[in-house]
C-alpha cells in the first residue's frame, strides 16, 4: 500500500560545475538575467542590491605575490533538499511563498504569494535571494526584450534561480504533445548550461544514472552521501543543506574554501 | 452640548469599536497590499508565436555563431548556435546581451543633423534624402577645389564588403586615407610578410597544441575569437595539454593557466628570445626545420647566444633565470608546443621585435604549419571588383601621400597607421584632413590620448558618422548616417582572427530595422551614385546585398543556407613549399626589414623621477573596450572591487600600496604625461610591485545612464608609441605617479 503512493519517477535535477574549466567571464549571469527578465538599475555597483540569480564569485587561496591564486565560482540557488525536502529558506516562509518540489527537486518561489519578509533570505546561507527594493523599470523600448515565460516581478517579493523552470515546463509541454511521457537529458538544459563557452557547467538529472550529472558525482554510501569524485564537492556541506548544485575543482585549496569555516571554529558537528 | 471625560472616553472607544468590527481597516491592509504588487507599470510581456532565426554576432570579429528567439516580431532572447564550428552552443556575455543594443536607448533612430556647436548635442532629425544631399554637396566642394585627398575615412575593420565599399568610395573618390582600427592582427600579418616572404595570415590549431606559452595573450579574457578561446581552454583541462601564462598581472587567463609567470610590463619579447638562446645551447631545436627549411639561422643563433643569455634576460625581465631554463626545457620537450603574443584582447598592434622572437620561437620547434602549431593561411581574396574608374581630379588625388605615411619609404610594410593621424593633424596648421567618414569605429574613445585626437578633430571641418549609437564620435560628429545593428542586416564574416580553416560566415537579419536606419553600404553606395561620374560608375551595384551576393557568388547559396562557407580541404602547406611563391626559406633574419634590428624594448613614456610606477591596462569579458560598448545587463556583472559608483578601482600590490600609505578603497591622484585623474585604490596580490593595472572598457563620455561618467577612460592616460620597424602603436604601458588624494 505503502508503495503504491511512493513515486519512483521523482527527478532530481542538479547541476556540476567544473571549476577548472570556468573562467569567469560571466556569461552565465547575463545568460540568466536575459532569460528569466531581470531588472537592471542605473548603478549596479551596490551588490548587496543587484540582482543575480546566477553570481560568479571570485576566490583566492590568501597568498601573497606571487603565489596567488585565484578561481571563480558560479552560484545559482543550490536547491537544497535538507533532509526530506526541509530546506532552510521552504521551513522559515510563512506565506508558502517557496516550496520544495518533490517531483523535481527544484526549490520555487512563488511571486504572488510572496509578501517580502524576507525570513528567507536571512534563512539562505548561500545568498542566492534577492528582494525587489524598487519597481522593474525598463528603458523606453526595452521592454520589447522581455519573456512571455517568465513575469517580472513586482516591488516587495523575493527572488531567486528557478533552475529555468519554464524550460522543463515547455520540454514537458513538447513531449506531451509529441506523444512522449518523458523528456531527453538535452531537452531540458538551464539558460546558464547553454551560455557557458566554457562548457563548465553540466546539468541533469541526478536520479537519472544515464545522465551525465549522476556519472560525475555518483555517491558514496559509506561518506554520508558524498560524492565518490575525489574533485566534486559542495558549499558549506557542513550545514546539512544538502545542495543539489556540486563543483568540481582539481585544486585543493578550492576544495576547502567550498567548506570555509570560521577561523575560532575548530570542531565540525557530525551530521 | 459639554463633551465631558466619560462621553469623550466612550466616544473614542466606541469609534475604535466600531471602526474594528467594519470591514473597512481589513478592506484598506489588503487593498494597499493588492496595491503594491500591481503596479499598472509592472510590465507584462505579450505571448506571441516563438520561433528562432539563425545568424552570425559581429559585434567582434569573433564569428560565432547564434539563434535568436523572437516572440512575433521582436527579439528576447539571443543564443550560440549548436554545432556552429566557432562557439558550437557557447556565446560570450557581450553576444548574450546583444538583445539590449538592439533596443538601447543609446540607439540614433534617424539620420541627424547638427545644429548647435560640435558636442552640444543638439540635433535635428533629417530624411535619408537631406541627408544624402548633405553629404555630396560637402564632397563635392572638395573634388571642386581639387583636393579629394583630404577625405578619409575611419574604419573599425579592413576586411568584408562594407569596409571595402568605403574603401573603394575613397579610391574612387581620389583618396588613398582609408584607416582601419589597428590590431595585433597587422602585427601578425606583418611579422609573416618579413619571416616568410609570404602575404598572409595567421591561424593557430589551438585544439591540438599539448603545450601552449601565452605572452600576456588573454586568451580567455577575449584575445582571438573569444567563444572559440574558450573552448579550446576547457578542451586542454580536459587533454592535461599545458598553458602557461606569462604576464605581469593575474589575468584571467593567468589565474586558469597551469603556470603563471608574472614578468616585467613591456619585456615579454625579450623572455622570447631568452628562451631561443636556452633551446639553442642545449641544441633541443627541430633540427630538420632549422637545417633544411630556414635561412640565417647562424647569425639568428649568433645573436641570440651572444645578446640574450638567461642571467641577462632575469635581469630584464624579472623571471628568475632557473624559471627561465626550466620553461624553455618543458616548451622545447613538449611533442606540439606552440607559442603566441599579443598582449589582453589584441587591440595594441604591439612590438614587432616581440611578434618576431615569439614566431621565431615557433620557427625553432617547428610549430609552423604543423599539428598543434600555427597555420599560415592565404589571404582572403574573395572580394574581387572590377577596378575603380578614374577621371582626371581622382587620379591626381590618388597620387598624393597618405595622411598617415603608411606604406611610404619610412613605413613600407604597413597599410595604415590610424595611431599617427591626430599628431599628424595637430601639427599641422591646416588639417590634411578636410572630411572624414567614421564607420563601425569609435575612435574618439579607443584611440590613445582621447584628448590629442579630440583636438585633432576639432580641426576637421566636416565629420560624418556611421555610428549606430550615439558614442563619443558621432557626438562630436556634424552629420548622422546611422547604420542597422548586427541584427537587422546582411554581413559577410571572413575568417575570424587565429581560426585555423579559411571560412567565410553570413550574417543574416533576423528582425527588421527598429528605428530609421540604413545599411551603411547601402548609404554609401548611394552618396556614390549621387555624385555621379566615374565615381557613381565604380558601383555598378543596385544595393549592398545585390553587391554581397555578387561579390560571393557560387558561394552565396551555401551562407543563405547555412550561414557557414569553410575550406574543408584546407591543409596548411607543407614545409618544403609554405614560405611564399619566391623562396621555400623561413627567414630567422628578414632581409627587407629586420625586426630584431631595433632597440630590445619599447620604453614607457615618462621620466621615473616624476613618474615612478608604470601603469598598465587589463581587459576583460565583461567590459567591452571597443566600438561596442558595455549594455546594461554586462556592466550590471562589472565588480564592486573595479567599479563602485562612479568611481573606478586601480589594482595595487599591498607592498607599494604600503610604500604609498595607501589602503584599500582609499581615493588617490593618478597622473601620467597624458592626464591626471582621480581613482581608488584596490589592493591585490596578483601584480608586481610597482605596476597599477586599470581596466579598459569604462569612463565612456557618450551613450546612455547605464554606462555615462562611470570611471575612466584608460586610453586618455596613455599615448601611441611607434613600432620602429611597422609604425603601428607599441605601447604596453606608460609611467605615472599615484598619491593619496
Amino acid at each position: 500500500m505503502k508503495n503504491k503512493h511512493k513515486n519512483n519517477n521523482a527527478k532530481k535535477f542538479g547541476m556540476v560545475i567544473d571549476l577548472d574549466k570556468c573562467t569567469g567571464c560571466g556569461a552565465c549571469m547575463v545568460a540568466c538575467m536575459a532569460e528569466n527578465n531581470v531588472p537592471f538599475k542605473d548603478d549596479e555597483t551596490d551588490k548587496l542590491l543587484s540582482i543575480t540569480w546566477m553570481r560568479v564569485y571570485k576566490l583566492n587561496n590568501g597568498e601573497s605575490f606571487p603565489d596567488f591564486e585565484e578561481c571563480y565560482l558560479p552560484r545559482p540557488c543550490m536547491h537544497c533538499e535538507g533532509e526530506h525536502g526541509h530546506s532552510p529558506c521552504v521551513s522559515v516562509c510563512p506565506a508558502t511563498a517557496t516550496d520544495y518540489n518533490l517531483e523535481t527537486g527544484i526549490v520555487s518561489q512563488i511571486y504572488t504569494r510572496c509578501f517580502g519578509c524576507r525570513y528567507c533570505m536571512a534563512a539562505c546561507p548561500y545568498h542566492a535571494r534577492y528582494f525587489n527594493w524598487w519597481d522593474p523599470v525598463w528603458p523606453a523600448g526595452m521592454e520589447k526584450t522581455l519573456s512571455p515565460n517568465v513575469s517580472p516581478r513586482m516591488r516587495g517579493v523575493v527572488e531567486k534561480c528557478s533552475f529555468c523552470f519554464h524550460r522543463y515546463q515547455l520540454a514537458k509541454d513538447r513531449a506531451y504533445m509529441e506523444g512522449r511521457r518523458d523528456i531527453e537529458e538535452d531537452e531540458y538544459q538551464t539558460a546558464c548550461t547553454q551560455a557557458c563557452p566554457a562548457g563548465a557547467i553540466t546539468f541533469g538529472d541526478l536520479n537519472n544514472p544515464d545522465h551525465a550529472v549522476a556519472k560525475m558525482v555518483k555517491p558514496d554510501p559509506h561518506h554520508h552521501g558524498r560524492p565518490m569524485n575525489p574533485k566534486a564537492f559542495r558549499l558549506l556541506e557542513k550545514l546539512g543543506t544538502n545542495p543539489k548544485v556540486y563543483y568540481m575543482s582539481s585544486r585543493e585549496w578550492v576544495r576547502k574554501t567550498g567548506d570555509k569555516y570560521l577561523e575560532d571554529e575548530t570542531k565540525v558537528k557530525k551530521h | 452640548m459639554k463633551i465631558d471625560r466619560r462621553s469623550f472616553l466612550s466616544l473614542v472607544a466606541g469609534g475604535a469599536a466600531g471602526t474594528a468590527l467594519s470591514p473597512l481597516p481589513w478592506k484598506l491592509i489588503d487593498d494597499s497590499s493588492i496595491w503594491t504588487q500591481n503596479w499598472p507599470w509592472t510590465p507584462v510581456p505579450t505571448d506571441g508565436e516563438s520561433n528562432y532565426v539563425d545568424s552570425v554576432c559581429t559585434l567582434c570579429p569573433g564569428g560565432c555563431g547564434i539563434s535568436v528567439r523572437k516572440i512575433d516580431n521582436r527579439v528576447v532572447k539571443i543564443e550560440g548556435k549548436k554545432d556552429h564550428p566557432v562557439n558550437n552552443g557557447g556565446i560570450c556575455i557581450l553576444g548574450l546581451a546583444g538583445l539590449q543594443l538592439l533596443y538601447s536607448p543609446s540607439r540614433i533612430k534617424s539620420p541627424l543633423k547638427r545644429t548647435g556647436k560640435r558636442g552640444e548635442g543638439k540635433w535635428k532629425e533629417i530624411s535619408w534624402n537631406q541627408a544624402v544631399s548633405e553629404i555630396t554637396e560637402k564632397l563635392s566642394q572638395l573634388r571642386e577645389k581639387n583636393i579629394p585627398e583630404t577625405l578619409a575615412c575611419i574604419s573599425g575593420s579592413a576586411q568584408g564588403v562594407e569596409s571595402n565599399l568605403f574603401k573603394r568610395f575613397l579610391e574612387a573618390f581620389g583618396s588613398q586615407n582609408f584607416m582601419s582600427v589597428p590590431s595585433i592582427q597587422n602585427s601578425y600579418d606583418m611579422t609573416i610578410e618579413l619571416m616568410h616572404g609570404a602575404k598572409g595570415s595567421v591561424g593557430f590549431d589551438f585544439e591540438n597544441t599539448d603545450f601552449l606559452l601565452s605572452f600576456g595573450s588573454g586568451i580567455l579574457d577575449g584575445w582571438g575569437s573569444p567563444a572559440h578561446m574558450f573552448k579550446a581552454n576547457s578542451g586542454w583541462k580536459t587533454n592535461k595539454s599545458k598553458m602557461v601564462q606569462v604576464e605581469s598581472r593575474l589575468s584571467k587567463t593567468a589565474a586558469k593557466a597551469d603556470k603563471w609567470i608574472p614578468i616585467n610590463p613591456g619585456t615579454e619579447g625579450i623572455l622570447a628570445l631568452g628562451l631561443g638562446h636556452v633551446i639553442i645551447k642545449k641544441s633541443l631545436h627541430n633540427k630538420d626545420f632549422v637545417n633544411n627549411f630556414s635561412s640565417d639561422f647562424n647569425q639568428f643563433k649568433k645573436d641570440v647566444i651572444d645578446r640574450y643569455t638567461p642571467d641577462k634576460v632575469a635581469d630584464i625581465t624579472g623571471v628568475d633565470k632557473s624559471v627561465i631554463i626550466n620553461l624553455a626545457k618543458e616548451f622545447a620537450g613538449a611533442s606540439k608546443p606552440l607559442a603566441i603574443c599579443g598582449r589582453g584582447q589584441g587591440d595594441i598592434p604591439g612590438s614587432l621585435k616581440e611578434f618576431g622572437a615569439v614566431h621565431a620561437l615557433n620557427a625553432l620547434m617547428g610549430s609552423i604549419n604543423s599539428k598543434g602549431g600555427m597555420f599560415i593561411m592565404p589571404e582572403q581574396n574573395y572580394i574581387q571588383w572590377d577596378e575603380v574608374k578614374a577621371d582626371a581630379i581622382s587620379s591626381a588625388g590618388m597620387k598624393k601621400d597618405r595622411v598617415d605615411e603608411a606604406g611610404s619609404v619610412k613605413f613600407p610594410h604597413s597599410k595604415s597607421l590610424l595611431n599617427r593621424l591626430s599628431g599628424i593633424i595637430n601639427s599641422s596648421k591646416e588639417s590634411p584632413v578636410q572630411a572624414l567618414f567614421v564607420t563601425g569605429a569609435n575612435p574618439l574613445y579607443t584611440m590613445s590620448d582621447t584628448g590629442q585626437a579630440r583636438k585633432s578633430f576639432d580641426k576637421i571641418p566636416f565629420i560624418a558618422s556611421f555610428s549606430s549609437f550615439m558614442d563619443e564620435t558621432a557626438h562630436q560628429a556634424d552629420l548622422i548616417l546611422p547604420n542597422h545593428i548586427f541584427l537587422e542586416r546582411y554581413e559577410d564574416v571572413p575568417t575570424p582572427p587565429g581560426f585555423a580553416v579559411p571560412s567565410i560566415f553570413l550574417a543574416k537579419p533576423v528582425i527588421e530595422p527598429v528605428f530609421n536606419t540604413k545599411h551603411s553600404g547601402d548609404a554609401i553606395i548611394k552618396i556614390a551614385k549621387t555624385l555621379g561620374g566615374s565615381i557613381g560608375e565604380s558601383f555598378p551595384w543596385t544595393c549592398y546585398e545585390n553587391c554581397l551576393k555578387k561579390t560571393l557568388g557560387d558561394k552565396w547559396g551555401t551562407l543563405l543556407n547555412q550561414g557557414v562557407w569553410m575550406d574543408k580541404n584546407f591543409k596548411p602547406s607543407t614545409w618544403a613549399n609554405a614560405f611564399g611563391e619566391s623562396s621555400t626559406q623561413f627567414y630567422f633574419v628578414p632581409k627587407s626589414a629586420d625586426p630584431f634590428s631595433g632597440p630590445d624594448l619599447i620604453n614607457a613614456e615618462g621620466d621615473q623621477k616624476s613618474y615612478p610606477q608604470i601603469l598598465i591596462s587589463y581587459d576583460s569579458m565583461r567590459l567591452a573596450n571597443g566600438f561596442i560598448a558595455d549594455p546594461p545587463f554586462v556592466i550590471k556583472t562589472v565588480s564592486d572591487t573595479v567599479l563602485k559608483g562612479k568611481d573606478i578601482f586601480v589594482e595595487l600590490n599591498p607592498d607599494t600600496a604600503r610604500e604609498l600609505g595607501l589602503h584599500e578603497g582609499d581615493y588617490a591622484n593618478l597622473s601620467t604625461l597624458k592626464a591626471k585623474v582621480k581613482v581608488r585604490v584596490h589592493i591585490f596580490n596578483g601584480i608586481k610591485p610597482g605596476v597599477i593595472a586599470m581596466p579598459t572598457g569604462l569612463g565612456h563620455t557618450a551613450y546612455d545612464k547605464y554606462l555615462a561618467e562611470k570611471g575612466i577612460n584608460y586610453n586618455k592616460l596613455i599615448g601611441s608609441v611607434e613600432d620602429p620597424v611597422s609604425g603601428l602603436d607599441a605601447a604596453w604601458g606608460i609611467r605615472a605617479k599615484l598619491a593619496k588624494a
